[in-house]
């Protein structure tokens, strides 16, 4: 259902039963694990504000779900950790609040990678989520949950959060439009920090229009952000003919899955028959992204997670004797293995004799990418590929091995490094049906042409 | 390949105020040796005058007015947050 429909439906019933038919079909669908708690009661009372003329706005009656790592009222924030299990948040995340102020309906909060650490959505607390294609595979991640109940049609829309590939991988896995916004396009306020360099807030869709009605809405500075960018996000009707955008030939290797590429390789020729002029690139660094990641993220994440200490908020360890061991037990107690190991990299990198090596030699790295980037985006307006090695893998397939879970995020992870936008959209099938996702990778705030060239691109 | 070993696992925990259980401590010792090996590709790399880049905006020396701002939120509330609250202070459990 595209939200324009959603609004019709409102229109000639009530925003009431469309929201009630929403949390209906979130409870039928409940075996996927999409989502850890609905919000329904704060919904109902808003969809009938809705009907009584009191809500208006682009999106009135119009239900969406959030990830649960964004702060929003109606059921606790959880961040998918026994941490914050019973963390009931204060406030609502800016870019909740503005979905908010144009009507829209928030009906539950989408399950995730703990502290939206992996890309499977299996190192959650509270159990992984399956795949809206085929049951017995991942749902991709972090923001899997998200992912999975806009692919099920339950909303038309949902909020996620991309720190290396945590929008797109799980929308390339389902089926869907995934939208990481150029960094501090979208204010990150009230959304639980990971890395702070890279974190990004963005959208699923079933199409792309509704994908760039929620990115306009939501894009924006906020006083309470202060790496948020002057609004610059305004839909383009139009893509702009004869571009010139560069296939990553990095992307498009052996070792990707021949279905994947066959899939590129004919959104390729769709796009050269619709006048726009596709040629081979090259992107030596990609091979690097990767390293660099797991050494900058983890770094910055173990210095965010330092606040959960069992004092002020979320849950502490009984029975204790000393402050490291508070400290040490509630740490314990509240994060998965995934997080310590992420955390416990971070300390490494960090710490003195092997800063210079690792934190240091990853962040000039960087630089060394970001001016690959730049140097090809001086020539191409848009560069293209796999959003993913594969399609959706199976569960518990990848669990007994990090680094072969992590491989899954290379495509995704260099973009997040060089804070460019980038979109997932779907390609189309493999034989055995499971979705396969294009990426279209842009310059600095380039977000609405790259949609707009996606949307020129849909099947009608 | 980088060798991490048992005690470098546990002095990483006491840096990360984590309180490993034992039979997490194996399986991590792994992990982070095929980890932090993983990473060292990146001393192929010459860097040398390359500066580093810590963030990505192109912002700089972001200034608002020393006014205050209303969240909208009471100290009740933030209060409700912990753990334990007596006299409208959060009670800590003593250490000494």
């Amino acid at each position: 259902m595209t939200i324009s429909e959603i609004l019709n439906q409102i229109k000639s019933t009530s925003a009431r039963l469309v929201v009630e038919n929403s949390i209906k079909l979130a409870k039928e669908n409940e075996s996927y694990h999409a989502l850890l708690n609905l919000t329904s009661e704060r919904a109902l009372k808003r969809a009938d504000e809705v009907d009584s003329g009191k809500i208006t706005g682009r999106l009135a009656g119009v239900p969406f779900v959030v990830k649960d790592n964004f702060l929003a009222f109606g059921a606790p924030t959880t961040a998918a950790s026994k941490m914050l299990e019973n963390f009931n948040a204060p406030l609502q995340a800016t870019a909740v609040e503005k979905l908010e102020a144009e009507g829209a309906i928030c009906i539950g909060k989408a399950n995730l990678d703990a502290f939206a650490h992996g890309g499977s959505t299996e190192n959650s607390a509270f159990g992984p989520t399956k795949n809206a294609i085929d049951t017995d595979r991942v749902a991709g991640g972090s923001s899997g949950g998200s992912a999975v109940i806009t692919a099920l049609n339950v909303v038309p829309f949902a909020l996620g959060s991309d720190t290396g590939g945590s929008i797109r991988q799980p929308a390339s896995y389902n089926g869907v439009v995934g939208v990481k916004s150029t960094y501090g396009a979208v204010s990150r306020y009230g959304v639980v920090a990971m890395a702070s360099s890279t974190d990004v807030i963005g959208s699923f869709a079933t199409n792309v229009a509704d994908a760039e009605l929620v990115t306009d809405i939501i894009s924006g500075r906020d006083e309470r952000d202060m790496t948020t960018l002057p609004d610059f996000f305004k839909v383009q009707p139009n893509a702009k003919p004869g571009q010139k955008i560069g296939l990553v030939s990095d992307f498009m290797t052996d070792g990707v899955d021949s279905e994947v590429r066959e899939k590129i390789n004919q959104y390729v020729e769709k796009l050269r028959s619709k006048g726009h002029d596709v040629s081979e690139v090259n992107l030596p660094m990609a091979e690097y992204a990767l390293a660099i990641y797991y050494i900058i993220v983890p770094a910055e994440l173990s210095s965010n997670l330092a606040r959960y200490d069992g004092i002020r908020y979320g849950h502490r360890a009984e029975g204790i004797k000393t402050l490291a061991e508070l400290y040490g037990k509630t740490r314990d107690q509240g994060f998965v293995t995934e997080n310590k190991r992420r955390i416990m990299i971070g300390s490494y990198v960090l710490s003195s004799g092997y800063f210079d090596a690792y934190y240091l030699q990853a962040q000039k790295a960087r630089t060394l990418l970001i001016n690959e980037f730049d140097k090809l985006f001086e020539k191409y307006d848009v560069l293209i590929g796999p959003t993913a090695p594969t399609p959706a893998f199976k569960l518990g397939e990848n669990t007994a091995d990090p680094i072969k879970m992590y491989i899954n995020d290379i495509m995704t992870v260099p973009t997040s490094l060089a804070g460019l936008p980038a979109i997932s959209v779907p390609a189309g099938t493999n034989k055995a049906g499971l979705s396969i996702g294009v990426q279209l990778m842009g310059p600095r705030q380039s977000e609405a042409m790259l949609l707009s060239l996606a949307r020129s691109m849909e099947d009608k | 390949m980088t060798q991490i070993s048992r005690d470098d696992v546990l002095y990483l925990a006491q840096l990360s105020s984590l309180e490993l259980d034992e039979t997490e401590i194996d399986g991590l010792q792994a992990d982070l040796s095929n980890i932090l090996g993983y990473v060292q590709q990146l001393n192929k790399l010459d860097t040398t005058n390359v500066e580093p880049t810590y963030q990505v905006t192109g912002l700089s020396s972001v200034w608002r007015d020393d006014t205050v701002i209303d969240f909208g939120i009471s100290r009740q509330e933030l209060l409700a947050l912990s753990p334990e609250v007596v006299d409208n202070q959060i009670k800590v459990p003593k250490v000494l």
